[in-house]
């Protein structure tokens, strides 16, 4: 058995024993695999940038509401309410949340009825990542010593300052690692979208192998493009979290010491 | 419309949903025991120092755990038959690729388990006259695998919950099991409902469970030291 790479060159309309397209190219809307599989791999990436930013979002508000002391009435039942946000999003899994989005959600929200299903599957892995970036924040500001805040209470700041300018600022830095390897678990999860039919990696592998019977190169490709994906988000956070540092804070600091 | 309760009966469970809730328990089970067993080599090449074992382990957990679980289901459903010469159901293929997909998760777990022990002990172990494998079984791993319990556990409710993913090759677990129930009575609203709720007890229970472990085994060291 060997490897046929030319798969990627038919056309996804022509017969099976078609020649490849030339130059790899479909001419007047037809669409040879290649072209299908560079806008599958941009559906991937698109679903995973959306869903990254409403997990980012809504994590770092829930982690911080888990967060504050249970001075008032509204801190004691914010921080309730995120740890209760938490579970229910981290105890059902993915593929079931992503059905909820979108088989359930439009039932109970009928605005939900317009938006497309790749809009559905951002948000239900927002959602779902959102919780585990929560408890990332939860733990990066509670590793900060108490010292800090008492020190920028006593300078006079409101909890709104504490925060804002004195205790997310490092915690945000001392969890750049852990976001990062969230961002790259979301670019693998996103492959649950084939459920609902979004036309992204995975939707493409499953299809494509059908109509070519040719798996293994086609597998090869989605498997090789999601790798090169998650690497791709480990780089860029990395130059992220080189520009953002901050002497004496982050884990080579901690190393370091 | 609105949400038909009647839909949640005892015929309905025992129809549709236990055969798949079985199954899915068993996937857990079966991909944790084997998970575990292999990920233990896995992390003992990849510690052993010589280069002949551990470069492959290296390669092998690095690739499991960058390639989505989607898709090493759908490599083994394509290979698995390929290789022993004759198609498999869905459901066992399902149970080969999640001990081999797991173990890798295990072996990252285990080695830290492992390397998180003082060397001390080791050393103790050969002042005795135990074998280097020796001490490593008899006195390393014991006391590893305990500390580790916490996030095994936690492991497992990962697992648990990824186990709903083998929907991409029809294998007929407990998410399977509403899907099918929805689809034939017409009411796919209160089946991934019911399944959500299903998921959400287990997983909350089990991780209730392991919150109770880690604080059980902390109070535990703190009264040793």
């Amino acid at each position: 058995m060997s490897l046929d790479w030319s798969v990627f060159c038919r056309s996804t309309t022509g017969s099976a024993g078609a020649e490849p397209l030339a130059n790899c190219l479909g001419q007047n809307g037809e669409l040879s695999y290649l072209q299908w599989l560079m806008s599958a791999w941009g559906w991937t990436a698109t679903v995973a940038l959306l869903g990254f930013v409403i997990a980012l979002l809504i994590g770092l508000m829930v982690g911080t509401l888990r967060t504050l002391p249970a001075t008032s009435g509204f801190n004691a039942w914010s921080g309730r309410l995120a740890a209760a946000w938490v579970e229910l999003f981290r105890d059902i899994p993915l593929l079931v949340q992503v059905f909820l989005w979108y088989h359930v959600a439009p039932f109970f929200l009928p605005a939900l009825k317009s938006l497309p299903s790749w809009l559905l599957v951002s948000i239900a892995l927002g959602l779902f990542t959102s919780a585990r970036i929560a408890e990332q924040v939860r733990a990066g500001i509670q590793s900060l010593p108490c010292g800090q805040r008492d020190a920028a209470l006593a300078l006079g700041m409101r909890e709104a300052q504490v925060y804002r300018r004195v205790i997310l600022p490092v915690a945000l830095r001392i969890m750049l690692p852990a976001l990062t390897s969230e961002a790259m678990s979301i670019v693998k999860n996103s492959s649950v979208a084939f459920a609902v039919a979004v036309a992204e990696l995975t939707q493409f592998a499953m299809q494509a192998q059908e109509e070519t019977a040719r798996g293994i190169e086609i597998y090869l490709a989605v498997t090789l493009l999601y790798a090169l994906t998650a690497f791709a988000v480990n780089r860029v956070l990395a130059v992220v979290e080189a520009r953002v540092r901050v002497p004496g804070v982050g884990a080579l600091a901690r190393q370091g010491a | 419309m609105a949400i038909d309760l009647s839909f949640y009966s005892w015929g309905l469970i025992g129809r549709y949903v236990l055969g798949g809730l079985w199954f899915s328990v068993q996937l857990t089970v079966v991909a944790t025991i084997g998970g575990i067993f292999l990920g233990t080599l896995l992390a003992l090449m990849r510690i052993s120092g010589k280069q002949i074992l551990m470069w492959p382990a290296t390669v092998y957990v690095n690739t499991m755990r960058s390639v989505p679980l989607v898709m090493v289901i759908l490599w083994f459903f394509l290979l698995v038959p390929f290789i022993v010469g004759r198609p498999i159901g869905a459901e066992l293929s399902a149970t080969i690729t999640f001990i081999a997909f797991e173990a890798a998760f295990f072996c990252e777990i285990v080695r830290s388990g492992i390397q998180a022990i003082p060397r001390g002990q080791l050393q103790a172990g050969s002042a005795l006259g135990l074998s280097n494998a020796q001490s490593m079984r008899l006195i390393v791993l014991p006391q590893a695998l305990k500390n580790m319990l916490p996030v095994l556990l936690t492991q497992v409710i990962v697992l648990f919950q990824d186990t709903s993913l083998v929907y991409v090759i029809g294998a007929y677990d407990l998410l399977k099991g509403f899907d099918v129930a929805g689809k034939i009575l017409g009411r796919p609203i209160e089946a991934y409902i019911g399944a959500a709720v299903i998921y959400f007890v287990i997983c909350f229970t089990l991780s209730r469970l392991a919150t109770r472990l880690v604080s059980s085994s902390a109070s535990s060291t703190q009264a040793r030291s």
